[in-house]
């Protein structure tokens, strides 16, 4: 279904025609998927009626799983069948994984690569793939819903995700078959669920506090610019932390040993969740705790019990909010709003001591579970281009620092945290040895000063250096951060030429190999056929392609372009829409290939333009 | 592409700018610059916009920082910067000096957020007058300009004292 799309006049010469996109909320617990209709975000429901999916994989048999509540249901009775949380192994290498100890009921899976793999009766399944059934879900709602394929979608991510857990959800986004137009970091998108929605200006907090983790941003809002100024956090803190505590206060009390089993840990947790709700508005919530011989323990725990249990950990977050104000150069009495993300800021204790850190009470009017799709599915729409230019813009961070690894284990940071994205940053290394003729780069990301501290994210080596005295080469480095926070790295001898690139692949992160073998697997399952996706897959992109540079001629083309190189352009195009009408995807790809080869030219002199044109208000002010 | 970033701004060479009109031509630029207005174009274009994003944020970086913004101007003039602060004067050498004691030792003072202040006050103050110093040196120009690395090294290590003041004084709160 199409919908006409009334464009403005002068805007736009070619009205395009409403295209379909999403938010895509891919949470630990739940995920949910969202859409601007008639100007409105809302998340778009199952048949059921239900907002979130669990995300929750139960595998049946290879290629056939059940995905959210029927999964979720099933966790208890087939727990390794049934993946969960799947969220935290996201990028992450098999030593991670061990970190988490035994609280992952799954079978992993020792293979030559350092993907963990899990072993189900769906096969060996990395988290790239469990996600990329939780994507196809949401997929196949948002399209059923909206009655047409999704033109591109937003997926959120903890903003402070390092480059393989970004990497990652990229790839199963691929596997599921999406064209993800951003990442978005969670709270920006809260940012600006909230702020489209208040209209407001200034500096706002955004707190976010989930089951397992914890981020704070500061943002900036001005005239539709949303400007992250920084951004921190503690992946490893979050408000299952605060039933942990619950529940080891009650062991002592009670007197259960330390080595309680899964069963009774999981009904303590269970009971000190409700005890955390109870003190939501009593001052002391009864408990009856069972024991393992089935008697019961009868006892209360007080709300300034609770809060001297939890306030240590809300402290820590505290101390994460400070570091950011500091980062962002604010006093923290600057920030205007103060915007509660997550479930766990559902705790009264939460809010008061935000709300004392920066000195006024937190929004929470947004609900905290929907506001972070609500917010993705606003940018998706204004990326598929259903938005009048210059309606919105965000400017994000990257959360953590970049750098490489120098003589004695040592990082030397290129890009520090906080730095606004896009960048590119170079730095200049040399040999040290006389006749060195390579060099390895090792590329790091994190805070530490050690090496070994930090995450490793790619290794890589320059080679054909010419030979010459210790320290006479000069190796630029060069890192590119693109607006999903990806980050590529190339390295050159300046003195030679001699260069090599790198689009960063984390250490052990899935290789585009194995990447393409899942697509075909997963296209077998579903029998489609291989041929036919690409060529779909390829008169899709021709037709924007096209679309695209119509519009630019339409515009520009008369101003910017000279007789020849009109012609030059106008022949890939009628070139290109006669491979469209053929069946050989590659012959399309090709065509694409050559209109933009043709049209580089044309579209650097847009550019320039436009950001002439940017500051014309500016100039005229100065003269 | 081959332009400054004073041109790049559309803004005049000179070391005293309004922030403000800094930060609002910024996003202006971006708003026209930023890979999101591409997401639909092609590859070619899209990596395009990522190298003029990446430029436009490295610029403003740099012009909003007093320190990055000094260090730029004399690089366009073709000013190098020694590697090594011989410059320093004797007397600003003993200042710090004192500085550094006094930031050492103040964990033990008996009110040691006093003498933090006390730092980053005297700190402060040193940086406002060398800032005003380079601004004047920067409007004179000419050989005026050889004496500004000197000043920009004195500015950066009240910058590293500042820091450390701030780090301390976490350190504190987080005791607390």
């Amino acid at each position: 279904m199409a919908l006409l799309h009334i464009a403005e006049p002068g805007l736009s010469t070619v009205p395009h025609q409403h295209r379909l996109a999403a938010g895509i909320d891919l949470g630990t617990t739940n995920s949910l998927v969202a859409t601007v209709r008639s100007g409105l975000a809302e998340t778009i429901l199952d048949e059921q009626g239900r907002h979130v999916l669990p995300s929750v994989v139960h595998y049946i048999a290879p290629g056939q799983a059940r995905i959210g509540h029927e999964a979720k249901a099933l966790a208890a009775s087939d727990p390794l069948n049934t993946i969960a949380s799947v969220k935290r192994l996201l990028g992450r290498a098999v030593a991670d994984v061990k970190k988490l100890g035994d609280r992952l009921p799954y079978e992993f899976v020792t293979a030559d690569n350092a993907v963990p793999r899990m072993h189900t009766r769906g096969g060996d399944v990395s988290a790239v793939e469990v996600s990329a059934e939780i994507l196809r879900a949401l997929r196949q709602r948002a399209e059923t819903a909206l009655g047409g394929d999704l033109t591109g979608v937003v997926i959120t991510v903890p903003a402070y995700s390092d480059d393989a857990q970004r990497q990652a959800t990229k790839d199963a986004a691929r596997l599921a078959g999406l064209n993800v137009l951003r990442l978005l970091n969670e709270p920006t998108a809260a940012a600006v669920a909230y702020g489209l929605d208040h209209g407001d200006e200034g500096v706002i907090a955004i707190y976010d506090l989930g089951g397992g983790t914890f981020d704070i941003s500061i943002l900036r809002l001005a005239r539709g610019v949303f400007e992250v100024m920084s951004t921190g956090g503690d992946s490893a803190l979050g408000g299952d932390d605060f039933d942990h505590v619950v529940a080891e206060w009650i062991m002592a009390q009670a007197g259960i040993a330390d080595d309680a089993d899964h069963r009774q840990m999981r009904r303590l947790l269970r009971d000190a969740s409700i005890a955390k709700e109870t003190l939501s508005n009593a001052v002391i919530a009864p408990l009856q705790i069972e024991l393992a011989d089935g008697s019961h323990w009868r006892g209360e725990i007080s709300r300034a019990q609770f809060y001297s249990l939890i306030d240590p950990l809300i402290r820590k977050t505290l101390t994460a909010c400070r570091r950011a104000c500091k980062d962002a150069d604010i006093k923290a009495d600057e920030v205007k709003q103060v915007v509660m993300v997550g479930g766990s800021t559902r705790v009264p204790r939460v809010r008061e001591l935000v709300g004392d850190f920066f000195g006024r009470t937190p929004l929470t009017d947004i609900d905290p579970d929907k506001v972070v799709a609500v917010g993705a599915a606003m940018q998706a729409d204004t990326l598929v281009g259903n938005k009048p230019d210059g309606e919105m813009l965000l400017l994000d961070v990257t959360p953590l620092s970049l750098g490489l690894e120098t003589m004695g284990g040592l990082v030397e940071k290129v890009i520090p945290r906080n730095t606004t994205i896009p960048v590119a940053r170079a730095q200049e290394f040399t040999t040290f040895k006389d006749g060195q003729t390579a060099m390895a780069i090792h590329v790091v990301q994190g805070e530490r000063d050690l090496v070994s501290d930090c995450r490793s994210l790619a290794r890589f080596e320059l080679h054909g250096i010419p030979p010459m005295v210790a320290g006479a080469a000069r190796i630029r480095v060069t890192f590119q951060v693109d607006a999903d926070g990806l980050l590529s790295v190339s390295a050159r001898e300046m003195t030679s030429g001699v260069e090599s690139n790198i689009q960063v692949k984390p250490s052990y992160g899935l290789g585009d190999g194995e990447i393409e073998q899942m697509l075909l697997d997963f296209m077998d399952h579903s029998e489609e056929d291989v041929a036919a996706r690409s060529l779909r897959e390829q008169q899709v992109e021709a037709e924007r392609v096209l679309e695209a540079l119509t519009a630019a001629l339409a515009t520009d083309g008369n101003e910017l372009l000279d007789e020849a190189e009109r012609v030059a352009i106008d022949d890939g195009m009628t070139a290109l829409r006669a491979a469209c009408t053929g069946t050989d995807h590659r012959a399309i790809k090709r065509a694409i290939e050559s209109v933009d080869k043709a049209s580089a030219e044309f579209a650097a002199r847009r550019m320039d333009a436009g950001i002439r044109k940017a500051l014309t208000g500016h100039r005229v002010d100065e003269l | 592409m081959n332009e400054d970033y004073f041109q790049l701004f559309a803004l005049a060479q000179d070391f005293s700018l309004d922030t403000e009109s800094l930060a609002a031509r910024y996003r202006d630029l971006q708003r026209a610059a930023h890979p999101d207005r591409y997401a639909g174009a092609g590859e070619h274009e899209r990596l395009l916009a990522v190298q003029q994003a990446a430029r436009i944020n490295e610029a403003y970086q740099t012009l909003k920082d007093p320190l990055k913004r000094m260090q730029y101007m004399l690089s366009l003039h073709g000013i190098a910067l020694p590697e090594t602060d011989t410059r320093m004067d004797a007397q600003f050498l003993m200042t710090q000096m004192e500085l550094r004691e006094s930031l050492e030792s103040a964990t033990q003072a008996s009110d040691p957020y006093a003498v933090l202040a006390q730092i980053r006050a005297t700190a402060e103050q040193t940086e406002q007058q060398l800032l005003a110093e380079v601004k004047s040196l920067f409007q004179q120009g000419g050989q005026m300009l050889q004496d500004i690395p000197a000043r920009l090294h004195k500015l950066q290590f009240m910058r590293k004292l500042l820091e450390e003041v701030d780090a301390q004084e976490d350190e504190l709160v987080d005791e607390d």
